[in-house]
């Protein structure tokens, strides 16, 4: 007998998302809280916050890399798979190629016709992650929104550096030689889209539309980066984050 | 558990330093090993062995060499052992497979060498190996950079020879190859005090394609589907195969064998249903580094063959025995040892061909391309391999990893990811 609700769990390193969908997929509850540094006491968290309406007629699925810190969980799947299934359903699409920059990785993923048949993630580096651009924030003492708005009013202005540790002092650098902050702002943004593209070289796109998830959708100045870097449109969802975690909950009530 | 105490101060060894290894080596084999369940019976010689890996063989060769003969330690399948075994002296692995040996080799090599040769130095030169500190000689070749520079560091006490292994697959690559083994012949005749001749050659020949005959057998038992071993036993079988003696190691593979051919007779499987055959190619996979198949193992997906040096580049291909002159044979020798399609070669097209026809052969749902970190020539090769792969509609990951079990959840993240993937 299937639950009533799908809950999806996505514990990421960042932020850890919840969504509850009805049977016919709607999402009727959405959580977005800070993972913290215990997984496992986010994940209970977020069980005592779920209406006792849903919990009581529901079945879970927890994903993420503390997708193991859930053990209410009834199964675990991967961010790859919840990200495309979750990616699909927003954009409403079976062919696309998903890039989801998240707090400590960057997927990309490709789906043709509604499964995934390549993906790849970037290694042990941090460059080309929401980490980078948080670290890169600090260093300029802004958020990693104020950044991505200094940026749309920087010109251009190289970051070469690959690793996360050199290109923070190749960013002191710059500011000390008076760069102004946007500037600076501008190419570590481009520095994210530049990395994304490299680790795009790795796979064969499919023919669907580029599609940007995760915690940096909602900066515009991210994806006009992302189109420049590719040469083609980049289009993302205002619940473009929630992507892992309605793909989880849309498992859940399979 | 025998006492090798005495033994290992014999031999010059840092006990203090080795005590550890040999306390963190249990745990992982019980964690890798003994969890399983349905293992094949025949597995017990090799539990007992890799239970005592630095002291039931080490102590044989010890006592080989008390009666005269001489231990050739080796670092790749491209040294022909028949060479050594005909001349009566003796073949064996050295290690280079595990975390606890890389800072020491970390100490004189640079970071970015790759894991397999900072432990292998880190091992001589900690003084925590009974195989580098028994060997009377080492054997290297020239398949990579870094090798080839990390054996003028091996070399400073201990005489070392090295093949020049050709880059190419030309004609006058193969004879330059075979001009290379009958140097190392006489150099090993100078060594062991003993003359090769047609006949003890052949013998050898006959010994060591045995050996490849019986390994084989228990390979094309993999190809089942009703798959009657782990691929971390298979693994475990090959992995020490390079330690051992290689009649017995002919008659433990053929026992194993005959269990495992029973077993598919019987229905007997070690898969669940479900579960995704997936083929492993890459970089060798040195004892006691389990991760990888054990991480896959553990994912929903069993490993049915190895592409790898330890795995069926270490048996296929049989040496023709029919020549009636040592020239004839060197010449046998030379061609069966260049059909191996290591990375170091260019261009390298065999071994697109030999995973193709392996993944079918093993019915794999995928193949898993891993390889160490720092490995240029592998790592390369990548892209050339899974294009190939995707033009056959077979599905494939590249990774790469090291010893550390610090990215083990990164692997694991892509490789349930893939293994969903197969899934649909």
């Amino acid at each position: 007998m299937s639950a009533r609700f799908g809950v999806g769990i996505d514990i990421g390193s960042t932020c850890a998302k919840t969504v509850v969908v009805d049977q016919g997929g709607n999402v009727i509850w959405r959580d977005l809280r800070p993972t913290g540094w215990s997984s496992v006491d986010t994940a209970e968290a977020i069980r005592r916050d779920l209406p006792p309406e849903i919990t009581g007629n529901a079945r879970c699925v927890a994903t993420g890399y503390g997708r193991v810190s859930a053990p209410f969980a009834d199964r675990c799947v991967t961010e790859i798979t919840c990200h495309a299934k979750g990616a699909a359903a927003l954009f409403g699409l079976c062919d696309l190629n998903v890039i989801d920059i998240g707090g400590q990785d960057t997927k990309l993923i490709v789906l043709q016709d509604g499964a995934v048949s390549e993906f790849a993630m970037n290694d042990k580096c941090s460059a080309g992650t929401g980490r980078f651009l948080e670290v890169m924030a600090n260093t300029l003492a802004v958020t990693p929104a104020g950044l991505c708005d200094m940026a749309a009013r920087g010109a251009p202005t190289r970051i070469s550096a690959l690793c996360t540790v050199f290109a923070e002092s190749e960013v002191v650098g710059l500011i000390g030689r008076g760069t102004p902050r946007e500037n600076i702002a501008w190419g570590v943004v481009d520095s994210v889209a530049q990395k994304v593209k490299t680790q795009a070289g790795k796979l064969r796109l499919g023919p669907g539309p580029l599609c940007l998830t995760g915690g940096l959708c909602d900066f515009p100045f991210v994806l006009r980066r992302l189109e420049a870097a590719f040469g083609r449109p980049v289009r993302t969802a205002p619940e473009a984050r929630f992507a892992g975690a309605l793909g989880a909950a849309l498992f859940a009530l399979r | 558990m025998a006492d090798y105490i005495q033994m290992w101060k014999d031999l010059g060894m840092d006990l203090e330093s080795h005590d550890m290894l040999c306390q963190v080596l249990p745990t992982a084999v019980g964690d890798v090993f003994m969890t399983q369940q349905n293992r094949p019976k025949a597995m017990d010689f090799w539990d007992l062995v890799i239970s005592e890996v630095h002291g039931i063989r080490p102590a044989e060769l010890i006592e080989a060499q008390k009666a005269g003969r001489k231990v050739f330690g080796t670092f790749c399948v491209f040294v022909p052992d028949e060479i050594v075994i005909a001349l009566n002296g003796i073949v064996t692995g050295l290690c280079g497979g595990s975390q606890f040996w890389v800072p020491g080799g970390e100490a004189v090599l640079p970071k970015n060498t790759c894991p397999l040769i900072k432990a292998s130095v880190g091992a001589r030169l900690g003084r925590t190996c009974p195989f580098f500190r028994i060997a009377d000689v080492y054997v290297g070749e020239t398949t990579c950079d870094g090798k080839k520079k990390a054996y003028e560091i091996l070399g400073q006490d201990v005489p070392m020879i090295i093949m020049d292994v050709p880059q190419m697959k030309r004609p006058k690559d193969i004879l330059k190859w075979k001009d290379e083994i009958a140097e190392f012949a006489a150099k090993a005749e100078a060594i062991t005090g003993n003359a090769l001749t047609v006949e003890n050659l052949k013998a050898a020949i006959r010994t060591v394609n045995e050996k490849r005959r019986a390994m084989a057998r228990v390979y094309d038992a993999r190809k089942s589907l009703n798959l009657p071993i782990s691929g971390r036993d298979a693994l475990l079988m090959t992995q020490i195969s390079f330690f051992d003696d290689p009649v017995r190691c002919a008659q433990m593979c053929n026992r194993l064998a005959d269990e495992l051919e029973q077993r598919i007779k019987d229905g007997v499987s070690v898969a669940k249903p479900g579960d995704k055959r997936i083929l492993i190619t890459g970089t060798p996979l040195a004892v006691p580094n389990w991760k990888l198949h054990n991480i896959v193992e553990t994912s929903g997906a069993v490993v049915v063959c190895e592409e790898m040096c330890t795995g069926t580049r270490y048996f296929e291909n049989l040496v023709d025995d029919s020549g009636e002159t040592l020239d004839d044979l060197f010449m046998a020798l030379a061609e069966r040892y260049m059909k191996n399609n290591c990375a170091c070669f260019t261009p390298n097209p065999g071994r697109i061909e030999d995973i193709i026809r392996l993944a079918r052969a093993y019915h794999a749902d995928g193949v898993i391309d891993c390889s160490l970190k720092f490995c240029g020539l592998y790592d390369i090769e990548k892209r050339t391999v899974s294009e190939a792969l995707r033009a056959e509609g077979i599905p494939v990951l590249s990774l790469e990893t090291d010893y550390e079990d610090s990215d083990a959840g990164q692997l694991r993240t892509r490789i349930e990811a893939f293994v969903e993937m197969l899934n649909g």
